[in-house]
């Protein structure tokens, strides 16, 4: 009964990864002018396009502003998720079925559709917040100048990610009873005790769980940076990891590169979802072990 | 127990402290503070709705959210667009979410009670591999898998697109967690002696019980096909299969160039995000989003 999820990840998810594996060792080897067949003949390759991707400048700049991007975006996005987790479950707060709708809302757009309208949104002839500072004669920088790009498509992540991850964060708020927090006001804890001392404990295994979710989400940026290309001469074809990737394997033909790269990306993935797994969770449960 | 007394349906999200409300002093910071972020999330939709009102020349002319009265005009423009090519494009997102994301869910339910119920060897293996490839999803495969549908001679069709997606890490995991709450051993049991086939047993008396959760799966994934924009991007090549996602990217690329596609490509943004918002707003009480649940200590 276990036979269909087990051949389907076969054949999706393994196999994908061990051809790629394959084809991240081999190389196209050209014999003669590489006309006719058996001209180009593929070849064992050793670890040369591991060589070549890790000492590609361009992979290191993409690599660079991924984590740049990701040190930027992570912190904001989680922050605001918790700090609007901990008001809708206030019970100061007015106005919280409205909010948390419209604050989830955005996760039910495509990320192509929100570069879309943000990137309209960034643009001075379109964008309402040109229009405003322009009456109000304050400059405003460009945001899809090479300077500010940056921030432009973390607003972007940000603005499709905070529902999502204030909806995990609220919903194991829900999950405590409300007799803690009762004692706790016996005891004469203000709410924003309760919160800081009571409830952000409570949330920290959500926290962590989103924490993971965003890094990975972070390291495989991919439509945001795409869909905004044609609003903006500032983003490269090799922006990201995944995007130099895609360049290398389908505009340059170099599928040998471009799998010893993707290797790299999932191997450094795993990698750094595991140690933040390790610090985190010696921390946060290192009494229960 | 009291939670399997619970009908399924009870809205989770719904405030559960709205009684008290009102007995404590309400706080203006608060309640800003909320309304501002919604305002923000707010603010593109609104953009968007606005926009969509526009002709051409009013899109970079007027005040962005001075509203105008070409709406129409530009949904008959934007579906005469190549023969209607926007609709074809809904209706492929449609297609590859929804039966993707019912095969999917299928799928997820039956490994995720095999994984709950029966002891076998090789079990701790099996869940293992599939936490790892929780933490490798879908995007970064994107590109291994177009290399595997080319030498099945699989790339641009409709399966390069449905096929991968089946599989879901995450929903078997979910799956796993809901069969083990919602399961009980000793009904399987007892269906077993009755001489019921695994199958049927499967069928007929764990789905209907995990069937709550099952429609969380079942969003879940139709929400990330429908938001996939890497893999339909990478598999495919013939315009009439593409999803709304590769679909509307391509016209923004043509628009650098010929600027009159803009009110069609901000058209088309507002039509595609109008069902999965009509979709959220009405299935709301179903995203119960509880990722720890045993998540970090498994």
């Amino acid at each position: 009964m276990l036979a269909p999820g087990i051949v389907l990840f076969a054949v999706f998810m393994a196999a994908p990864i061990l051809y790629t594996l394959y084809l991240s060792f081999q190389r196209v080897e050209v014999s003669g002018l590489g006309l006719g067949s058996g001209a180009r003949k593929q070849v064992f390759a050793g670890l040369d396009n591991y060589a070549a991707a890790l000492g590609d400048p361009e992979f290191g700049a993409s690599v660079g502003r991924v984590l740049t991007y990701g040190a930027i975006l992570i912190p904001c996005m989680l922050g605001l998720a918790l700090l609007f987790a901990l008001l809708l479950d206030s019970r100061r707060s007015r106005a919280t079925t409205f909010s948390r709708v419209a604050i989830f809302l955005p996760y039910a757009v495509p990320a192509v559709i929100s570069s879309l309208l943000w990137g309209f949104l960034y643009l001075p002839s379109v964008s309402p917040f040109y229009y405003l500072t322009e009456r109000l004669g304050i400059e405003m920088p460009q945001i899809l100048s090479s300077q500010l790009i940056m921030f432009g498509i973390a607003n972007i992540a940000l603005w499709g990610g905070v529902g999502f991850n204030m909806i995990v964060i609220y919903t194991s708020l829900k999950a405590v009873p409300n007799d803690i927090y009762e004692a706790a006001r016996l005891d004469g804890a203000s709410e924003t005790q309760i919160a800081l001392r009571i409830k952000i404990p409570i949330v920290t295994p959500s926290l962590i769980m989103t924490a993971l979710f965003s890094i990975v989400a972070t390291l495989q940026v991919f439509a945001e940076p795409t869909t905004l290309r044609p609003l903006t001469n500032t983003l490269s074809t090799s922006w990201t990891p995944l995007m130099k990737v895609y360049r290398d394997a389908f505009t340059r033909d170099d599928i040998y590169s471009a799998a010893a790269s993707s290797i790299v990306i999932a191997a450094a993935t795993l990698l750094i979802s595991f140690v933040f797994l390790r610090v985190v969770q010696k921390r946060a449960f290192g009494q229960e072990d | 127990m009291a939670d399997t007394l619970t009908p399924p349906l009870t809205p989770s999200l719904r405030p559960r402290r709205d009684s008290v409300h009102g007995h404590e002093k309400p706080s203006a910071v608060a309640t800003a503070l909320l309304l501002l972020g919604a305002l923000y999330c707010l603010l593109p939709v609104f953009w968007v709705v606005m926009a969509s009102t526009k002709d051409g020349s009013e899109l970079f002319s007027t005040f962005t959210f001075a509203p105008s009265t070409h709406l129409f005009d530009n949904i008959a423009e934007l579906s005469a667009y190549r023969d209607g090519l926007f609709w074809r494009w809904m209706a492929n997102t449609a297609l590859y979410a929804g039966a993707g994301a019912i095969a999917s869910t299928f799928v997820s339910a039956l490994s995720g009670y095999v994984l709950a119920k029966f002891a076998f060897p090789g079990k701790g293996a099996v869940f293992n591999i599939l936490l790892m490839g929780v933490l490798v999803p879908g995007v970064i495969l994107a590109i291994p898998q177009y290399f595997l549908m080319a030498q099945l001679g699989l790339t641009n069709t409709y399966w390069a697109v449905f096929l991968p997606q089946i599989i879901s890490p995450y929903g078997i995991y979910l799956a796993r967690i809901y069969a083990a709450a919602a399961v009980p051993t000793d009904v399987v049991e007892a269906a077993r002696t009755d001489g019921a086939s695994e199958m049927g047993i499967f069928a007929r008396i764990a789905m209907p019980m995990m069937l709550p959760g099952l429609v969380t799966i079942f969003l879940f994934q139709f929400v990330a096909i429908w938001n996939n924009f890497m893999l339909p991007y990478i598999m495919l090549g013939d315009d009439t299969l593409f999803p709304i996602t590769v679909g509307l990217n391509g016209l923004l690329n043509q628009g650098a160039s010929a600027p009159a596609l803009y009110t069609l490509v901000v058209t088309g943004a507002l039509l595609s995000i109008l069902p999965l918002i009509l979709m959220f707003l009405l299935l709301q009480r179903f995203w119960r989003v509880d990722l720890a649940a045993g998540a970090v200590k498994a």
